[in-house]
């Protein structure tokens, strides 16, 4: 294990104790009371949302403080400002996904409005009753029900790929599930329960090979690794701000220029249109036939200081940080008896989902809390994987660019601890 | 490092959610109803013997949950049998705001079964955790759908 303790990243060993001091959050007590210290935060709770660095809450501050007015609409001063710096996030999120330009790039509030735009206006629009669409066994809802909401209206039929015991998506099975009914795949690039990382180049290969279209599910992806949309050749892509330390309430629908151009616009109002009589309306061209009404111009700001962030710190670093953390916790924690992980495939993101002999996960998540160390115990939004791997929940911690081998250690302490508690 | 979770752990609760008492799908029952905790995955199904007369002659339950919630339908098992509705309706009204509400909020319950309140005591404990109330509370949710015909119930759906 030493030299996982002693990492040093191409010429620049990443210095993780530098990079926590940009999170305020970081340095604060959890459970303080009066006759009781706190306990300092070991924040492995990444997969739900990340927290975020000074640059970010500076970035929306300033902004408010200086140059804040509505976007796309005004010919004044602020407003002029106000759209340079929101619309330099779509030229930032471009570069981050290595997008052909910016105008592949929509906006939305998060990873599951995309996917809820991705049905109704594709999936209205090219997909009718009899049609199917792929999904896997390993995702999130917000990747399952838009398109049972669509199964429910015009009648597609949804498959599922099989996940194997490891947690590796059954690939076998996928590539014969390509029948000629099947018009789109759509899968998680990375999973967040089981932190399995899917073969995106592979898988879109296969489908368009078939003719078939592919989007991807990067919410947990795009956070722990670079990720290329070009080189895996996605059809779409999808992240969430939150997730990638930057606030809530943006997200991102990447789309090839030439299916956004054919999409129809899926919500109505201002800033979608090009002209608006009674008679007839006609929209703008894409993305922003996407973005009906006022944006979220204080949180895509933020995004754009997020990318700046990651992007300064390299996608490539961040992600050797966090092999070396996850390929240390699993070490330790698979050490402890009558602990099971769930998802050990190969190739993995800093994800670990696990269960202990005979303490239900809330309890887990109660007295790991109470040490200071913040998990999520339940579902994960991912029921059906639940039930695959005969589990009710899992206990996960979710590892970021910020976390340390020491705060491993915290969680491994606690997990003992916890033992003891209710052996 | 867990000194402060031993008032929501207490030792009753670790017994009760380790050996669970009245657990498992009795043979005969009339009234039944299913439980679930859709955030923590918590299931339950509780099975009522009710009598002609309104006496609960006998109760039971499944499922799986977390050791509070485990406890919770445990326990209450014990206290309910040989209760009218009425006074298992009281008891949950009473368990219910014992769970959520500070001591002098705390409605009036009528006269209840003192052996039954101070069992229900070492449940206390969870209004320090809001995020365990419904664990707590779902098995006598559950119960008092079963009790009222009702088939399923979710934690989700019902106001805490
Ligand atoms: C894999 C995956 N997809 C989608 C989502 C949904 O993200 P959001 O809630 O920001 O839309 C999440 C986050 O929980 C996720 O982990």
């Amino acid at each position: 294990m030493s030299d996982l303790l002693n990492p040093t990243l191409g010429n620049a060993p990443y210095d993780v104790m530098r990079v926590r001091q940009d999170f305020p959050i970081l340095t604060r007590l959890v459970h303080e009371k009066k006759g009781r210290a706190g306990k300092p935060l070991v924040y492995l709770d990444n997969g739900a949302s990340a927290q975020k660095p000074r640059q970010v809450i500076d970035a929306m501050s300033h902004l408010l403080e200086h140059d804040y007015a509505n976007v796309h609409r005004g010919v004044h001063f602020l407003s002029q400002r106000s759209t340079d710096l929101y619309e330099a996030t779509r030229d930032k999120v471009a570069t981050f996904l290595n997008a052909p330009s910016r105008e592949n790039i929509v906006f939305t509030r998060n990873a599951t409005e995309a996917f809820n735009l991705l049905a109704n206006s594709w999936g209205g629009r090219f997909l009718q009753a009899g049609d199917a669409v792929i999904i896997s066994w390993m995702e999130h809802h917000a990747n399952i029900v838009p398109w049972q909401l669509l199964r429910d209206r015009i009648g597609i039929t949804i498959k599922v790929v099989p996940v194997l015991d490891d947690g590796s998506l059954d690939m076998a099975a996928y590539e014969a599930m390509l029948t000629p009914e099947v018009k789109l795949v759509s899968i998680a690039h990375a999973s967040n329960v089981l932190g399995t990382v899917n073969p995106a180049a592979r898988i879109a290969r296969l489908a368009h090979a078939k003719g078939i279209l592919v989007a991807f599910d990067g919410s947990q992806a795009a956070v722990h690794q670079p990720v290329d949309v070009q080189a895996i050749d996605a059809d779409f892509y999808i992240f969430t701000g939150h997730k990638l330390y930057g606030p809530t309430g943006i997200g991102v629908l990447y789309g090839r220029k030439e299916l956004l151009d054919k999409m129809p616009p899926w919500q109505g109002g201002g800033d979608m249109i090009s002209t608006v009589s009674f008679e007839k309306t006609t929209y703008r061209e894409a993305p922003y036939r996407f973005e009906a009404g006022t944006p979220a111009i204080v949180e895509g700001v933020g995004l754009g200081a997020a990318i700046d962030y990651v992007t300064a710190l390299g996608m490539d670093a961040i992600q050797a940080h966090e092999q070396r953390l996850l390929a240390y916790a699993t070490h330790k924690l698979s050490e402890i008896e009558g602990l099971r992980i769930i998802g050990t495939a190969p190739d993995k993101a800093a994800i670990i989902s696990f269960t202990m002999d005979g303490i239900h996960p809330h309890d887990i998540g109660t007295l790991l809390d109470r040490g200071g160390v913040a998990v999520r115990v339940g579902r994960h939004c991912a029921e059906p994987l639940m039930d695959r791997f005969g589990v009710g929940a899992t206990a996960r911690a979710s590892f970021g660019l910020y976390n340390t081998e020491a705060e491993v250690d915290v969680l491994v302490e606690a997990v003992q601890a916890c033992k003891a508690f209710f052996g | 490092m867990f000194d402060d979770l031993r008032d929501l752990y207490q030792e009753v609760i670790l017994d009760h959610g380790k050996n669970p008492r009245n657990f498992g799908r009795p043979a005969a029952f009339n009234r039944t109803a299913r439980g679930d905790n859709p955030m923590c995955g918590d299931k339950i199904a509780i099975y009522l013997t009710v009598g002609e007369d309104g006496t609960i002659q006998d109760l039971h339950f499944d499922g799986r949950g977390c050791a509070i919630s485990q406890a919770s339908a445990s326990l209450m098992t014990e206290i309910l049998r040989g209760k009218s509705m009425k006074e298992a309706e009281a008891l949950f009204g009473y368990f219910h705001d014992m769970c959520t509400k500070d001591e002098d909020e705390q409605g009036d319950h009528g006269s209840l079964d003192e052996d039954a309140t101070d069992k229900l005591a070492v449940l206390s404990g969870v209004r320090e955790f809001p995020m365990r109330v419904k664990c707590a509370t779902l098995a006598w949710h559950t119960m008092n759908a079963a009790l009222h015909g009702e088939a399923t119930t979710s934690t989700e759906n019902a106001s805490f």
